[in-house]
């Protein structure tokens, strides 16, 4: 089959490689239909993660029919029409039966490795590096799914490929960040990043009763997506985001700030040049810009909810403002089980419709273009799918 | 003098072995409770202490035969240069909606082991209380070794220890215990590696191919993953591309 795979910083190549085979008996094997390039994607392009290795297949948001299935997985048939959440997951351990599922015991064969550096595993992830499991990914033409009895979810027939496949990702992790923000009527929530993510997040915080959405970025097309699900915007290259966001909430700071950018936020200035030569020297891994700008701009008492991924260490917190402004923080990969079904029935019902976000749809071959295009931000591009 | 190094040389079984009746207690609930065991044994040796509780009905031929002075004197040798130190591993896992029943009848099959435990190649059941291990290295042959099982209390611990000649001696336990509040049954292994004189624990963690640790650790998780999920985690046998 054709495969989307790793080579290095910027370097992703479509490759022949074999076709995926049941390992386990929960297996299953999916025929991709529809995939996408996620932010989360450019991390591992951009060479954050040191546990990538030459040749993995990459992409965690993919959807197709169902081809072969492992001897224990009976609620499933062959040819069902089905989306996979970007966590793997057991559906019986501890975590997944308080549906936490991002927090599975049981998938990730290399959770050793993190529990080097992070006390505990989270768990497995497609296409995501070796300290999540090293599980070829599912931008392919086929892919091997783990736990596909309680994984595999079989979505209905009358939506569009464009209008489930986000649910695999990127909706429920937008959505999942507004819960996050523990909003009540009349709040503000404050959004860094128009990405993907970001974009979502702004429509579900409507959706979960917020009065205002003000949301940050400084690429116009994605500002004017913002707009147009309700937000108002800052460009932070052309204001002073922290002044301005007390301002537009009568001095008190937004009730909650999410920080949907993660670990390359972009800095400006010297705190940015700081970062970067931080990084550089590996004294710090991750770029916490937006975390800093959204505790401090978060009104006492709020929340800071975190989709924006980190990997590693940060440098200059202001955990000085955090405590004592009384703040909660809420965070982690997205349990993307525990939203498949109330979000389905949200597209159904008509209440969004998740393919407004599509910029570029292109044949899997085009891959290596399509990473270009989407960390440049060339060609107005938002977000890719591209068609096996 | 003979007799007092020979003492020294044996000192961690035999002083457990004259351990007074609190000195048995706390040895007992150490074993039995939640506190890190091995902490709580400090110096003494897990095979001795574990042999004392069984009550030291069983005849050990490699602990109770008479050592002889030249031995006494390599043992000394030993600790003084910090050689032939024991390696000791203590692991906790917390297996979920299984009862500690079901997690003992598995692991008292020792034949099961290999399927949890990717180093071993085999073991052997030779009578009801004893065993045939073969180990695997990653590089030359493989180890083998006999067991016997020292205390055997059903659904709660299993203790063994290697018999007489082994290569790498060891002992260690297996204890099942329910959770408070329905978390699940708490496994613990703990284990004591006596690697051959002029061998310590870097070498010998590379002549295993990892350490006894993460040997320990990744058979604890594998053996959850079975009884959790049905099936351990796996990602060998995919594709990919050229590497
Ligand atoms: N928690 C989860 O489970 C989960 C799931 C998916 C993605 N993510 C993460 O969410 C983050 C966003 O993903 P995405 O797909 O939207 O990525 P993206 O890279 O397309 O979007 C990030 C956006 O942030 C903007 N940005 C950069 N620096 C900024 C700054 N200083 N202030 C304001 N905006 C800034 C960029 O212009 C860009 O539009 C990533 O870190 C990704 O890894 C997390
Ligand atoms: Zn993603
Ligand atoms: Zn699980």
């Amino acid at each position: 089959m054709k495969a989307v795979c790793w080579h290095g910083t910027n370097q992703v190549n479509v490759e022949t490689v074999p076709d995926p085979k049941i390992l386990n008996p929960r297996d299953a094997i999916v025929k991709i239909t529809s995939t996408a390039i996620c932010g989360s994607d450019l991390h591992l392009y951009d060479g954050f993660n040191p546990t990538m290795k030459q040749g993995d297949i990459l992409g965690h948001e993919f959807m197709g029919e169902i081809v072969e299935l492992g001897s224990a997985v009976r609620n499933k048939q062959i040819g069902d029409r089905v989306v996979v959440p970007f966590t793997i997951s057991c559906g019986s351990c501890f975590f997944c039966s308080r549906d936490l599922w991002s927090l599975c015991d049981n998938s990730n064969p290399n959770a050793w490795m993190v529990e080097q550096v992070m006390g505990h595993s989270p768990s497995g992830l497609f296409g995501y590096s070796h300290l999540t499991g090293g599980y070829a990914g599912g931008q392919a033409e086929y892919a091997r799914v783990p736990f596909a009895d309680v994984g595999l979810f079989k979505v209905p027939d009358e939506l569009t490929d464009e209008q489930l496949l986000f649910l695999t990702d990127i909706f429920p992790t937008g959505y999942m960040a507004a819960e996050n923000c523990n909003i009540q009527p009349g709040d503000t929530v404050a959004v860094w990043g128009c990405g993907p993510v970001g974009q979502f997040a702004i429509r579900s915080a409507y959706l979960l009763g917020a009065e205002r959405v003000i949301a940050i970025d400084r690429v116009p097309e994605r500002l004017q997506m913002a707009q147009a699900g309700g937000a108002e915007t800052l460009n932070y290259d052309e204001t002073e985001v922290g002044e301005a966001l007390n301002e537009m909430t009568g001095g008190r700071g937004p009730d909650s700030v999410m920080d949907a950018v993660g670990m390359e936020a972009h800095g400006a200035g010297l705190e940015g040049f700081y970062d970067k030569a931080m990084q550089a020297v590996r004294m710090e891994t991750d770029r916490p810009t937006v975390l800093r700008q959204a505790i401090v701009a978060c009104r006492k008492g709020g929340t800071v909810s975190v989709p924006g991924v980190y990997t590693g260490f940060v440098d200059k917190i202001p955990m000085g403002a955090f405590m004592n402004k009384g703040l909660t923080m809420k965070t982690g990969q997205t349990h993307v089980h525990r939203y498949l079904k109330p979000l389905t029935e949200r597209i159904q019902k008509g209440e969004i419709d998740p393919s407004f976000l599509i910029t570029h749809r292109l044949p899997l071959e085009e891959a290596p273009h399509a990473y270009e295009i989407f960390k440049h931000k060339r060609d107005s591009c938002v977000k890719v799918v591209l068609k096996p | 003098m003979e007799e007092n190094l020979s003492n020294q040389q044996n000192s961690a079984a035999d002083n457990s072995n004259q351990a007074s009746v609190g000195e048995q207690e706390r040895l007992g609930s150490l074993i039995a409770g939640g506190a890190m065991v091995l902490m709580g044994l400090q110096q003494r040796s897990l095979r001795g202490v574990l042999m004392s509780l069984a009550g030291g009905g069983l005849a050990y031929h490699g602990m109770a035969g008479k050592k002889s002075w030249k031995d006494a004197v390599q043992g000394k040798l030993e600790s003084a240069t910090g050689m032939g130190q024991s390696i000791r591993v203590e692991r906790t896992v917390t297996i979920q909606n299984q009862s500690p029943e079901t997690l003992y009848q598995f692991w008292r099959n020792l034949e099961n082991l290999p399927t949890v435990m990717k180093h071993l190649q085999s073991v052997t059941v030779t009578s009801p209380t004893r065993s045939h291990w073969v180990a695997n290295l990653p590089v030359g042959d493989a180890i083998e070794w006999d067991a016997e099982i020292i205390a055997d209390q059903e659904n709660r611990l299993i203790s063994w220890a290697s018999v007489e000649a082994a290569d790498v001696e060891n002992s260690g336990f297996v204890r099942f215990q329910p959770s408070s509040h329905n978390r699940g049954t708490e496994v613990k292994v703990v284990m004591e590696y006596n690697p051959p004189a002029g061998i310590v624990g870097a070498t010998f963690a590379k002549l295993f191919g990892e350490s006894p640790d993460q040997q320990i650790a990744d058979g604890l998780r594998h053996f959850k993953m079975l009884m959790e999920a049905g099936e351990i985690a796996t990602t060998e046998g995919q594709p990919h591309g050229q590497r």
